[in-house]
């Protein structure tokens, strides 16, 4: 302990966390391999995912066509390869979106507390009162069905969660005593909240945001899956699943399994990396 | 019936290991004492030296990664070292019983204390299930507590915290345990809480025979109640002595300090180290005849019109935290405020620090009234630098996502002039240096520093801009005394060499007695009491002045 006081990298962080804990090596290589794709799949995909081939039609998974191919002869493997990057694409920005307008929120509410408080928690409570899943349904069907109006809406359910986090962190954090120390020290109250208070509150919010990529995916999904935003014939997890789900009767199940599969192996993998984001943000767990 | 001669518990050649991610440490080793019926032990140490681990190993309550090494733990003939699991469960409570140091939180905050009582009574058996009602009043009336039918029916947290504790006996007692284990049962209690509170356990010790272990870091409390010390160093015991022995004869080193920092034991802060501090070369600050602040009036009321969500009804339920104090204090001198909790000290030090505004009253400051500015508007006045204050935690008071250095020059780079890097280095180099706080030490983050360390980083981030006034706020309060006698020692030496001049808010009147020239006594937000400390000290007027006097432990024998 004596030693070590240079400051540690993100890196070497993450090494040593993965190093001491099985799960986070897990869920960091996980997690790398999905950027990894979403980043570089349209290289290096076999076959182009939009072009069909009516005469090698729903072919099973064979060493040519390692998902097999759909019923317009599409190769299953590039098409949840190339749907990566839409899916995380859509996550991402739904998740940054509302974690930053969230927080923003919540956190004023706490600090100032008061009329702000009170409005603005009973209109996440208001949000929070509807089934999430309609709710996004009936925003998209409103605002217009496309792939931007997906990731609003997605940001809008999930906007309540973050108030609700950050409202109880900030009044946790707003009455210890390094606050009064900051304020005597001659920052603003704005810069008290967001420059000492707000950063002792992230290694909860990181393990929220976490989880929350997995639920926004899952909702992007869920939407594409019944027709709403990414329409076909653009790949995406949620419509993949959903042609292939008229051919499970008939046998041919590779074309909701790979799809299906990778969804579940994106939304696991987020559910894991909260743990190992928290412990990477917490300066109590340096030695 | 048990010959006196042989001790009721008695511990031989312990040993506790603690399985840590670096390999087992050995925390405890070679501990041999022996307890006696209708004795108090006192077991006395700094933080680490061992003396909580030691007593909680007796009853087998060590965390998960503790193990019992060597050596014996006999309670009445019983090797408790290797008890079951059957037989732990019947010493714990019924015969060895322990109190915490935090009343309020070791009952669960949501039963009643009756309930509490009941449940002890019954897991340990009492025979008869009919008059546990009657038994419980008589365990309440035993701890003193005579107002019966309230406090039975009440939650935890509508007692205070002395009452908690007085709860917390009356279990330990419930079914006639004979031994109790005190750790640190007065820490953060008002002096005359921690008096009756010691009061009672001497009382049952005398009349009931019981043996008490109190693990405790006051020499003073100790001395005025114990009758063996066992003192505890990094795992060892260092010196073992009854009473008169101890403070007559003792010659350990490690003794020696720990009475030499004991600040009842001394008149100035200069005497509580052994070697004479520097600061003793430099002259008293000559006090001139103009105030630095004058308070007039001050008046805290919260909660006055409290608007309901219905248009016509307002409730009015105001508490009035300060109620129109008038004080002042000069430059170079250091003001002690005194008063138990909730006497509305810390609302005073938060509105002089115009982090609140007041509901009434004057402050002027250097000529200037500082109430007419609001507290949002004053953290960008010029005066925000003249005005800084040390806080109490000194844990809670450090950002734990900021390293030293950045907390250091937190307050440099907001309200000093404008600096550049090589500039701020330095300045906060000497900072550092002038409150002893080793270079090494300015890249790291608080949980990597002690507790003395982080107050010096503490007082260094409050004199960095050289303010004018200080509020210490209890600075040494959660640190170990001769930690404290070299943090009272800095304040000293600041206050003589920057001429700066402190409000220097505490309950330990023997510290604000070396540390002070004057004293305000508070109470239930009134200043009762003001004058030169020798005077406030010597002829207390008001009433709850004397009983402050009255409660602090002195150590009556050894004088």
């Amino acid at each position: 302990m004596n030693n070590s006081h240079h400051k540690e990298s993100v890196l070497q962080r993450l090494g040593y966390l993965a190093s001491k804990n099985p799960l986070s090596l897990i869920s960091l290589s996980l997690f790398g391999l999905y950027v990894f794709v979403a980043v570089t799949a349209s290289y290096w995909i076999p076959f182009d995912p939009l072009k069909s081939n009516t005469s090698i039609a729903l072919q099973a998974p064979n060493l040519m066509h390692w998902f097999g191919t759909d019923h317009l002869g599409r190769d299953v493997f590039s098409r949840v390869m190339i749907a990566t990057r839409l899916d995380l694409g859509i996550a991402f920005s739904a998740v940054a979106i509302s974690f930053v307008i969230g927080t923003a929120l919540g956190s004023m509410a706490a600090y100032f507390g008061g009329w702000y408080e009170r409005i603005i928690c009973r209109v996440g409570d208001i949000v929070l009162a509807f089934p999430l899943f309609v709710l996004a349904m009936g925003i998209v069907a409103v605002m217009g069905n496309s792939l931007i109006n997906v990731i609003y809406a997605t940001a809008i359910i999930n906007i309540p969660f973050y108030i609700r986090i950050a409202r109880a962190e900030v009044s946790l954090q707003r009455d210890r005593q390094y606050v009064q120390a900051a304020l005597l020290s001659g920052n603003s109250h704005l810069r008290t909240l967001s420059y000492h208070i707000f950063p002792n509150c992230l290694p909860n919010l990181v393990v929220q945001i976490s989880t929350n990529m997995g639920w926004a995916i899952l909702n992007a999904a869920g939407l594409s899956f019944i027709g709403l935003g990414v329409r076909p014939p653009a790949a995406e997890w949620g419509i993949l699943v959903a042609e292939g789900a008229d051919y499970i009767i008939s046998g041919q199940w590779w074309l909701v399994l790979f799809p299906g599969f990778i969804l579940m192996l994106a939304v696991f993998s987020f559910n894991l990396l909260g743990d190992t984001l928290r412990d990477l943000v917490d300066p109590q767990k340096r030695t | 019936m048990q010959k006196s001669n042989t001790p009721l518990l008695s511990i031989n050649n312990l040993a506790i290991d603690f399985e840590t991610r670096s390999g087992t440490v050995r925390a405890v080793k070679d501990v041999s004492f022996t307890l006696n019926k209708g004795e108090i032990l006192a077991l006395v140490g700094e933080s680490g030296s061992g003396k909580s681990v030691t007593a909680y190993s007796i009853l087998n309550l060590l965390d998960k990664n503790g193990s019992l090494a060597e050596g014996e733990i006999i309670y009445h003939g019983m090797p408790l070292h290797k008890a079951d699991q059957q037989m732990l469960n019947d010493v714990r409570g019924r015969e060895i019983a322990m109190i915490f140091q935090n009343p309020m939180s070791t009952l669960n905050p949501i039963r009643k204390v009756g309930e509490h009582l009941s449940d002890m009574l019954r897991t340990h058996g009492y025979p008869s299930w009919s008059n546990i009602e009657a038994e419980t009043e008589k365990l309440l009336h035993q701890v003193e507590i005579f107002d019966v039918q309230r406090v039975k029916n009440a939650y935890p947290f509508e007692l205070s915290g002395g009452m908690c504790q007085r709860v917390m006996i009356a279990l330990a007692l419930a079914c006639r345990s004979r031994v109790l284990i005190a750790d640190e049962p007065t820490t953060g209690l008002d002096v005359t809480t921690q008096k009756s509170i010691m009061d009672l356990i001497n009382n049952l010790v005398k009349e009931e025979g019981l043996a008490v272990i109190l693990i405790t870091h006051d020499l003073s409390l100790a001395s005025q109640y114990c009758d063996k010390f066992v003192v505890m160093e990094k795992g060892q015991i260092v010196e073992q002595n009854t009473r008169d022995k101890f403070f007559r004869e003792s010659s350990h080193p490690y003794t020696k300090k720990l009475l030499l920092a004991t600040p009842a034991r001394s008149q100035s802060v200069a005497e509580l180290t052994a070697q004479a501090p520097t600061y003793l070369e430099l002259a008293e600050p000559i006090i001139p005849e103009q105030p630095l602040i004058t308070v007039t009036g001050l008046r805290k009321v919260y909660g006055e019109t409290k608007a309901t969500w219905l248009p016509f009804k307002k409730t009015s339920n105001p508490f009035i935290a300060v109620a129109g104090s008038d004080f002042s204090i000069f430059p170079g001198e250091c003001v002690g405020l005194v008063g138990g909790s909730g006497s509305g000290k810390s609302t005073t030090t938060r509105m002089l620090t115009r982090l609140e505004d007041p509901s009434a009253g004057q402050i002027i400051f250097d000529g200037i009234d500082i109430t007419e500015i609001s507290s949002h508007a004053f953290i960008r006045h010029p005066l925000r630098k003249e005005i800084q204050m040390v806080f109490q935690d000194p844990t809670g008071s450090l950002n734990p996502r900021h390293c030293v250095f950045d907390l250091i020059a937190e307050p440099l780079l907001r309200l000093g002039p404008k600096i550049n890097k090589q500039d701020l280095q330095l300045k906060v180099h000497t900072l550092a240096n002038q409150v002893g706080l080793p270079l090494d030490f300015i890249n790291r983050l608080p949980h990597q520093l002690s507790g003395g360390q982080k107050a010096r980083v503490g007082i260094a981030r409050a004199v960095a801009l050289a303010p004018k006034l200080l509020i210490l706020d209890e600075p040494t309060s959660a640190l170990d005394v001769s930690v404290q006698a070299t943090v009272l020692q800095l304040l000293e030496k600041l206050r003589r060499e920057l001429g700066l001049s402190y409000l220097f808010v505490s309950h330990d009147l023997h510290v604000v007695k070396m540390l002070s020239q004057r004293i305000l006594v508070m109470k239930e937000g009134e200043i009762v009491e003001q004058g030169r400390t020798a005077e406030v000290m010597n002829h207390p007027v008001h009433d709850y002045t004397k009983s402050l006097m009255e409660a602090i432990p002195i150590e009556t024998e050894y004088a």
